[in-house]
C-alpha cells in the first residue's frame, strides 16, 4: 500500500504536515494527493472504530451474520435483489460470495427481537428468497484487523544498548 | 575475594549508575531501547509453541539444528550472492553477542590487536580485551556522518594489528556503506592483511539502499567473519538467536569452544528462527516500511530542534549532536529524564570522543515520539534560557 494511505489507515487523523515529516515529502504535496485520493474514490470516508459495547444504553446492541439464499433473476442476476436487501437499515454489510448460500449478511438490532422480528418479516418474506440462517454473534475478537482485548504485553527495558 | 583484575577494569562506570535510574523510574517515555517495539510475528511465535507441543525439548548438534543451517545458506545464496558451506563454515549462536565473543577468543594472541571504530557497541572492546587482545580505537567523526574510510583505518593502523571490527548499519549511529565505500575498506582489509569481523545484524533495516555483505566482494570470503542474526529483522531478541558464517578453520575453532560453554544454542528458538527465515519476509517489509517513516520523522523533529543529526541509513537510531548546550551528554541525559521523563542513552557509552551526542532510538510507537519530540523540545528551551 502507498506510504500516505498505510498511515490513514492507521489513523485518520494524522494531519498533512505530520505525514510530510513522515514521509520526507512536502504538506503541500501530500495535501494534493490526499485530495486526490478522496475525489478519486480511493478514501471512501474517514470513520472510527468504536466498540459498541461500551456505549452507555447499547449493551443489548446484537448482531447476527445471516446467509441468504436467494433465486437469481432473469438479466439482473442477484443484483437486484441483493439492492432491496441492503437497503434496509438493519444491514450494516451484504455480500455476495461462492460456496452453499448467495448473500451473507451483517445485521444489527436493539434486542434478538428485532433482529428476529427483520428476518422474519422483511428478508424472508421477499419472494425470491429460498432460505435464511441466522447466526447471533456472541464475542466479539478481532474486527478489521484490530484485537478488541489482547492479552497485555510484556514491557521491555526502558533503556538497553 | 577478588575478582580478576582484567574483569575489574571494564567499563560500566557512570553509565551503569545512569541506567538503573532509567530503570527504576515510572512512566518513562523511552527512546533508549535497543530492541524493536514490535512483538515478533505471530506465525513465529506460533511454530515455537508448536515445537513445543511436538517434544523438541533436547539439545540440538553443536553447530545449531542443519535444516536452519541450511536455510540460512540457501538465503545466503539467493538473497545476497553467498555461497557457504552449510556444514562447515556455519555456526548458530546465543546471539551475535556470543557469535562476537568467540570470535575474539578463537583467533587472538596476548597483546593481539583489533581496530575498533567509534562510536560503536559496548561489547566490541571489553570482549576483545576478555580475550586477551587490545582493542585499537578507529576515531569517527559526526562531520564525515560517522563513517569508517580507509584514510581513518590507515591513521589508526599499528603493528600488530590482526583484525578489524565492522558494524553496519551501526548501533549507535545508523550509518551504513554503499558498496562502492565498502570496496575501499575491503582494500584496506586486503593490504594489511587483516580479519574483519563483519557485524551486519541490522542489515535487513536498510532504507536508503540495498545492504551488501562485506563478503561478498571479491577476495574478501575468506578473511570476513559474517554475523548476523534474528533478533532485529524478525523482532526476535528474547529468543537470543544468531549466527556465524565464515572460513571452515576459524568456524571450527568458535565451535570448540561454544560447545565447552554453550553445547548449543536453545531448540526452541531454533525451531521459531526455522519460521521466521521461511516465512518472514513480508512482516520484515511492513516492519522496515515503519521504521523508515519513523526514521524521517524523530531526523526532521530533531534538526528542527537544533540538534543537528545526520540521517542514519540503517537500523533504528538516531544519532544527534548536543553541542553548543554546554553540558555532557550523561548530564543531558540525565536532565531530560528528571524534568520531562525521557530515556535516553549518553553517547558517551559508546566511545570515549561520544560525549556531545546521545543516542535515539525510534523503535518506539508513532505517538510515543511525537510526545518525546515534545517534551525534549519544552526541557530545550528551559535549556536554553538557563545557559
Amino acid at each position: 500500500m502507498k506510504d500516505i494511505l498505510e498511515i490513514l489507515v492507521n489513523d485518520a487523523r494524522t494531519t498533512p504536515e505530520e505525514i510530510a515529516k513522515l514521509t520526507g515529502q512536502k504538506a503541500a504535496d501530500v495535501k494534493k494527493q490526499i485530495k486526490k485520493y478522496e475525489d478519486g474514490g480511493t478514501i471512501v470516508q474517514y470513520k472510527a472504530i468504536i466498540n459498541p459495547e461500551m456505549i452507555e444504553g447499547n449493551q443489548n446492541l446484537v448482531r447476527a451474520l445471516i446467509e441468504v439464499s436467494i433465486t437469481p433473476q432473469k438479466d439482473v442476476g442477484f443484483d437486484h435483489i441483493a439492492a432491496r436487501i441492503y437497503n434496509f437499515s438493519e444491514v450494516k454489510s451484504c455480500y455476495l460470495v461462492s460456496g452453499s448460500y448467495d448473500l451473507l449478511l451483517v445485521v444489527e438490532g436493539n434486542s434478538i427481537q428485532t433482529v428476529a422480528e427483520f428476518v422474519s418479516s422483511k428478508l424472508s418474506s421477499m419472494e425470491n428468497v429460498r432460505q435464511t440462517s441466522t447466526h447471533f454473534l456472541l464475542k466479539k475478537y478481532k474486527e478489521d484487523g484490530k484485537v478488541f482485548k489482547s492479552a497485555p504485553r510484556q514491557k521491555r527495558l526502558n533503556i538497553t544498548y | 575475594m577478588q575478582v580478576a583484575k582484567l574483569v575489574e577494569e571494564l567499563p560500566p562506570s557512570g553509565i551503569r549508575a545512569f541506567f538503573d535510574l532509567v530503570l527504576g523510574m515510572k512512566d518513562v517515555i523511552s527512546l533508549g531501547v535497543g530492541e524493536p517495539d514490535f512483538v515478533t510475528p505471530w506465525n513465529v511465535r506460533e511454530h515455537a509453541i508448536y515445537s513445543l507441543e511436538q517434544g523438541y525439548t533436547s539439545y540440538t548438534s553443536n553447530k545449531g539444528l542443519p535444516e536452519l543451517r541450511k536455510d540460512i545458506a540457501k538465503f545466503l545464496k539467493w538473497r545476497r550472492g553467498l555461497e557457504y558451506d552449510w556444514d562447515n563454515e556455519m555456526l548458530i549462536t546465543v546471539g551475535v553477542s556470543e557469535a562476537m565473543d568467540l570470535v575474539f577468543r578463537a583467533i587472538l594472541n596476548p597483546g593481539e590487536k583489533v581496530l575498533v571504530h567509534e562510536p560503536c557497541f559496548v561489547a566490541y572492546a571489553p570482549l576483545v580485551k576478555l580475550a586477551g587482545g587490545e582493542p585499537v580505537a578507529v576515531i569517527t567523526t559526526a562531520e564525515e556522518h560517522f563513517k569508517v574510510t580507509p584514510r581513518k583505518l590507515e591513521q589508526a593502523y599499528t603493528k600488530g594489528v590482526k583484525a578489524m571490527i565492522l558494524n553496519y548499519p551501526c548501533n549507535p549511529t545508523g550509518t551504513s556503506y554503499t558498496r562502492q565505500e565498502l570496496l575501499g575498506i575491503a582494500r584496506f582489509a586486503k593490504k594489511h592483511d587483516l580479519l574483519v569481523i563483519s557485524d551486519e545484524v541490522y542489515d535487513e533495516l536498510s532504507y536508503d539502499f540495498e545492504h551488501t555483505p562485506l563478503a561478498s566482494l571479491p577476495g574478501m570470503k575468506e578473511r570476513v567473519i559474517y554475523l548476523n542474526g534474528f533478533s532485529k529483522a524478525y523482532a526476535m531478541t528474547g529468543f537470543r538467536l544468531g549466527w556465524a558464517a565464515g572460513p571452515a578453520k576459524i568456524l571450527a575453532a568458535m565451535t570448540k569452544i561454544h560447545q565447552y560453554t554453550i553445547m548449543c544454542a536453545p531448540i526452541t528458538s531454533q525451531m521459531a528462527a526455522r519460521e521466521a527465515m521461511r516465512n518472514g519476509a513480508k512482516d520484515v517489509q511492513a516492519m522496515v516500511r515503519e521504521y523508515n517513516r519513523r526514521r524521517n520523522f524523530i531526523v526532521a523533529s530533531l534538526n528542527e530542534l537544533g540538534l543537528t543529526c545526520h540521517m542514519p541509513q540503517g537500523a533504528f537510531y538516531a544519532f544527534p549532536s548536543i553541542k553548543g548546550l554546554g553540558i555532557s551528554s550523561l548530564d543531558f541525559a540525565k536532565e531530560l529524564l528528571e524534568r520531562e521523563k525521557v530515556a535516553l542513552v549518553p553517547g558517551n557509552a559508546f566511545g570515549s570522543q561520544c560525549s556531545d551526542h546521545i543516542r535515539i532510538s525510534y523503535a518506539s510507537s508513532y505517538d510515543n515520539l511525537r510526545e518525546a519530540v515534545a517534551r525534549i523540545k519544552k526541557y530545550m528551551e528551559w535549556r536554553r534560557g538557563k545557559k
